[in-house]
């Protein structure tokens, strides 16, 4: 069995209105310190896939285990970087990773705490914010802090959900690079939720591609072959980049025909993409 | 602006003296027991101009009646506060609280202080716990009410933070649920001391302790009516005083 194990995971939403099927049957498996990428357009159900490996919510239907345990309701060995708003506004850059370095390791002695606190606040470059409240910060400083205390509850595996999605390019590129040079210097099992095709390429070594909902399920697993450690620099031009960023458009432009919605479009078209 | 100074002041004064003015107007053909504005200064200014003399239990310089008053209202204020921040955080965590008590919360709130003051007088026997207890069962419902509201408008994502790392119910209540309700908890706490200053008149009416509230009744009593305008005055700014404080403090609590 795999160290992340996902079986047949189904999840809709039951409201007054009736019901909205979600996710239809997903599957997926993760090895011990594997860089895992799942692709899809906004809206198919990425988001409710991070909540129920997070154990936020229920599955109608399916298994999810870790490590050989099943997965019962959230806990910070599954950290969940969000997407935004998750930090804690009244809290300073340090209380905020403080607050998971002292949940995950409450046994530690507080100077001892309060190192590793640092050492995670260090890892983001974010020491000369160390006290600012998150509103003084950008949006790309803010993630970085979310990514700080992601890291700082140890999780065995580091939920992704689009956390760089509301970045402005150029800022979003910066934090893919650290994000990049990070696991390379740690090698935590990471699920990355994203809809840019091109940040999943970069980081992951394998990708999953998400076919639109409702019913989303999960295209076969395309392996990213290219070497380690990996540079932004060139890397389109290489043959194996070039060849899972082809398989992946494909299969996502052909399920998203199959659900016959074409406003979508414009997320694969956009400017992060430059299709050939 | 440059003409935005100019009417912060101007116009406000202007309002003023067109109240005067009406005042003055009334006061002479209408009611002619109403002192008209020059009288009334004429006969408050030592009460004005010597805050705190004491000539007898009821003769007293304005700022010592008023002092009277607020340490009173500060009283039943913090008493308010002390029961009603916990009832609402119970209101606002817990589902089968609120279906218990609600509804009591509901029936209790419309009650004039007019109607809990003889109550509290039968249980307290003396007037000056009968006060408190009437103020502080009069002012502490928006306090109940706003830091219920205050604790169900947290954010999913600021509770998921915390289920994700499993806090304690503690640390879930410091580091969470009271940071991110305390807005709400402050616009609570400044109605509630609104409330508080309304009903101390009331309070003193009834009770006819020494105090603003009490010397407005004695005034009217002994026909000295002017002294009755002179109380509604220091009523008014004493209240739009607190407001404004409370305002200040309102304002530093909202980090987000």
């Amino acid at each position: 069995m795999a160290y992340v194990e996902v079986r047949g995971l189904r999840k809709a939403y039951v409201t007054r209105r009736g019901r909205t099927p979600v996710l239809g049957g997903v599957d997926l498996s993760l090895d011990e310190g594997e860089f895992v990428a799942v692709v899809g357009y906004s809206g198919s159900g990425k988001t409710t896939l991070v909540s129920l490996l997070g154990g936020l919510i229920e599955p109608d239907a399916g298994e999810i285990s870790l490590d050989g345990a099943p997965v019962t309701g959230p806990g910070p060995e599954r950290g969940i970087v969000f997407q935004q708003y998750s930090l804690l506004p009244w809290l300073s850059v340090r209380d905020n990773v403080a607050l998971a370095v002292d949940a995950v390791s409450p046994d530690l002695p507080a100077a001892e705490r309060r190192r590793v606190t640092d050492e995670f606040i260090a890892l983001v470059n974010l020491t000369p914010a160390a006290w600012k409240r998150p509103r003084e910060l950008s949006g790309g400083m803010r993630q970085r802090v979310a990514v700080a205390r992601g890291l700082a509850m140890r999780p065995k595996l580091l939920l992704m959900d689009e956390p760089f999605s509301a970045l402005d390019a150029l800022t979003r590129a910066t934090l893919q690079d650290e994000l990049l040079r990070i696991w390379g210097e740690r090698r935590s099992t990471v699920m990355l939720i994203t809809n840019d095709v091109d940040e999943a390429i970069l980081l992951a070594d394998r990708i999953y591609p998400m076919t639109p909902g409702p019913d989303a399920v999960l295209g076969p697993a395309i392996e990213v072959g290219l070497p380690r450690p990996r540079k932004r620099r060139h890397m389109s031009l290489e043959p194996a980049y070039q060849k899972a960023r082809r398989v992946l458009v494909e299969f996502l432009r052909a399920s998203q025909n199959g659900a016959g919605s074409r406003l979508q479009q414009a997320t694969l078209d956009g400017p992060g993409l430059e299709l050939r | 602006m440059r003409h935005s100074l100019a009417s912060q002041i101007v116009l406000p004064c202007l309002g003023v003296a067109a109240v005067l003015v009406v005042w003055a107007l009334v006061s002479q053909p209408v009611a002619t027991d109403l002192p008209s504005p020059l009288r009334t200064w004429s006969e408050s200014r030592r009460y004005v101009l010597e805050p705190f003399f004491k000539d007898g239990e009821m003769n007293q310089g304005i700022g010592r009646l008023a002092f009277y008053s607020l340490v009173r209202v500060g009283k039943g204020f913090v008493l308010a506060l002390a029961i009603g921040t916990p009832i609402g955080f119970l209101l606002g965590l817990s589902p089968r609280f609120h279906q218990a008590f609600d509804p009591i919360v509901q029936f209790m709130r419309p009650i004039s202080p007019l109607a809990w003051l003889p109550l509290g007088l039968v249980i307290f026997q003396k007037s000056e716990p009968a006060g408190i207890f009437t103020i502080a069962l009069c002012a502490m419902w928006p306090t109940v009410i706003n830091t219920a509201v205050g604790v169900r408008s947290i954010s999913q994502e600021h509770l998921n933070v915390g289920r994700v790392l499993k806090l304690s119910r503690r640390r879930m209540l410091t580091k969470i649920i009271v940071p991110a309700s305390l807005p709400y908890v402050f616009t609570g706490y400044r109605l509630s001391l609104g409330l508080a200053w309304l009903v101390i008149v009331a309070a003193e009416m009834l009770t006819g302790t020494p105090g603003v509230g009490g010397f407005l009744w004695q005034e009217y009593n002994s026909l000295v009516y002017s002294h009755i305008i002179l109380s509604v005055l220091t009523i008014g700014a004493i209240g739009f005083l607190l407001d404004r404080l409370m305002g200040l403090l309102e304002a530093r609590v909202r980090v987000n």
